[in-house]
């Protein structure tokens, strides 16, 4: 069973290991046969070579920053909804959960069109406005609204409903009471926003034109040559660099990321 | 509270949807100026299409290799991981990774592997066989798109399943074994129904997101060659975002729309035929 399960295993590891190791090679050495499974002669200067082709480090600034803020957003705007759905009785609860839900099929070519057009109208479209605004309060947001309600509906009652025979607001309850013990939850929703920002690609490629805007998931396709053919090892150097950092968290928070990712059922 | 959501909601989905379908009656266009109302000329400009035809097509051809494959292997992965042996945390970890890399980074790396002269024709000369241009040679670009996107987002699945497999109640087997039934048949008459509803939501995800994939013929294949590898949400992106014909790309967005929620809904009534149970 080893033996097959390291078997299907290789198309899943086997991609790291060379994207790591292609981007430490000579150009000629990429595509060399025999090919190295480590490279035979160290080429560090590929690294630097990613600086002085894209302002890389700015663009890195702008993937990091825009994570944050949609991070922040996401965490307060959906811990505040999913509590809401999970224990105040409004009107029209459960239809307008279910119409909530139907986003999260929705393609996201379908609504960008739209929204292109809204930046272009009011002149945001090559800032960060909309690449923060669709993943903190679009489809995404609904995504983190269902993790955290369905994190609310699966804690006892008890201890809000003996702080609101106190005498509390339904607000204090929420802060005082309720925020504190969601840690783990925000922590899951915080690792899948994150993710979610980093890893977005169609959104910022349509509205990011400058290459000092550009985030990571843009700026990664463009390491051309004047043809326009990749250079594959420079290319490959940007990408670990964008990889490694995610890969090392994961390695860590393993049980948060993947509680995370799969309590939302989020796609991409 | 729900608010901000709500609002979020309202101007990033909902009225996005509502426009999408008015715009896709005009012939609107920023370069041009145009925004006539047209009436239903894109949607019988769509149908003369021979082009939206082939990408229609290639769009289900796509959907119909990668949900059955990806559905099959996470539930096959899922099962096995679910035995106890030494290891197999690492094993889910290791399935699990590429869900967390950004597809571009994971479709750059693919790329790098899939030439003519990259890793894996490396790997097919030293065991002496000539292996195609993957990314050039009919039938492999489709099919290198596929399992491109197969691997990346196999274990979400796999972890959804294994969630469910950890739910079926261990009598339910001991009862079984009893009765003599063997490890096939109790898969299919006590694992298969249990974890029905599961099964249906996989596939509802699955297939929403098949129709979905952009990143990944934008740049393995850049939807070629000719036309061979150009679905309907990268058609959509062309013609709205490198010619700018937003009317012609909302007629076919609004077409992308109905084939995901067609398709949902329709899973979603035969649901009562097998699925056992509701969660």
């Amino acid at each position: 069973m080893y033996v097959l399960l390291l078997a299907i295993a290789v198309p899943f590891l086997f991609p790291t290991w060379w994207m790591f190791t292609a981007s430490l090679k000579p150009i000629e050495e990429v595509f060399a046969f025999p090919a190295s499974l480590i490279p035979n002669d160290f080429q560090i200067s590929n690294y630097a070579e990613v600086f002085r082709l894209q302002p890389f480090l700015r663009q890195y600034w702008n993937s990091i920053s825009i994570a944050i803020v949609v991070t922040l957003i996401t965490v307060t705007t959906a811990t505040m909804g999913g509590y809401a759905f999970a224990r105040i009785n409004f009107k029209g609860r459960s239809k307008i959960f279910v119409l909530l839900l139907s986003a999260l099929l929705m393609p996201a070519e379908v609504t960008l069109i739209p929204i292109f057009r809204l930046m272009v109208k009011s002149g945001l479209s090559d800032t960060f406005i909309p690449v923060i605004l669709i993943p903190a309060f679009g489809a995404h947001a609904v995504v983190g609204l269902f993790l955290m309600r369905q994190f609310f509906l699966d804690f006892p009652t008890e201890l809000e409903e003996a702080a609101e025979i106190d005498g509390l607001s339904r607000w204090k309850v929420f802060t005082k009471i309720a925020l504190p013990l969601a840690g783990p939850a925000i922590a899951s929703l915080a690792i899948i926003s994150f993710l979610y920002s980093w890893n977005l690609f169609l959104e910022p490629l349509v509205f990011l034109t400058e290459p000092n805007k550009y985030t990571l998931p843009v700026v990664l396709p463009q390491f051309t040559d004047t043809y326009g053919a990749p250079i594959f090892n420079v290319q490959l150097a940007a990408t670990s660099l964008s990889v490694i950092p995610v890969m090392i968290v994961f390695v860590m928070a393993q049980r948060h990321f993947i509680r995370g990712i799969t309590m939302t059922g989020l796609k991409g | 509270m729900a608010a901000p959501v709500l609002f979020g909601f309202i101007f990033l989905v909902l009225y996005p949807v509502l426009s999408v379908i008015r715009d896709s009656f005009t012939s609107y266009n920023p370069l041009t100026g145009d925004a006539a109302y047209i009436g239903a000329d894109n949607y019988t400009r769509l149908i003369q299409d021979e082009t939206a035809i082939e990408v229609a097509k290639n769009t289900f051809i796509f959907a119909c290799i990668l949900v059955p494959v990806n559905m099959a292997l996470a539930l096959f992965l899922a099962v096995l991981l679910n035995m106890h042996f030494k290891g197999r945390t690492t094993f889910r970890a290791i399935f699990f990774s590429p869900v967390i890399v950004s597809t571009v980074a994971w479709t750059i790396v693919w790329k790098y592997i899939l030439q003519d002269d990259g890793p894996i024709n490396y790997f097919l000369r030293t065991v002496g066989v000539d292996g195609p241009n993957w990314l050039r040679d009919n039938p492999w670009p489709m099919i290198s798109v596929v399992m491109v996107q197969v691997f990346k987002n196999l274990g979400m699945n796999m972890i959804f399943f294994l969630a469910a497999l950890q739910g079926v109640p261990e009598e339910m087997y001991e009862s079984s074994e009893i009765d003599g039934a063997n490890r096939w048949q109790q898969f299919k008459k006590i694992t298969l129904p249990f974890i029905s509803p599961t099964i249906l939501l996989v596939a509802i995800l699955t297939i929403a997101g098949a129709f979905q994939v952009f990143a990944q013929v934008l740049l393995l294949t850049g939807g070629g060659p000719g036309l061979s590898t150009t679905v309907l949400s990268y058609y959509i992106f062309i013609n709205a975002f490198q010619i700018f014909d937003l009317g012609y790309a909302s007629a076919l967005a609004v077409c992308l729309f109905i084939f995901v929620m067609g398709l949902t809904v329709a899973q979603w009534q035969i649901r009562t035929r097998w699925v056992f149970r509701e969660v």
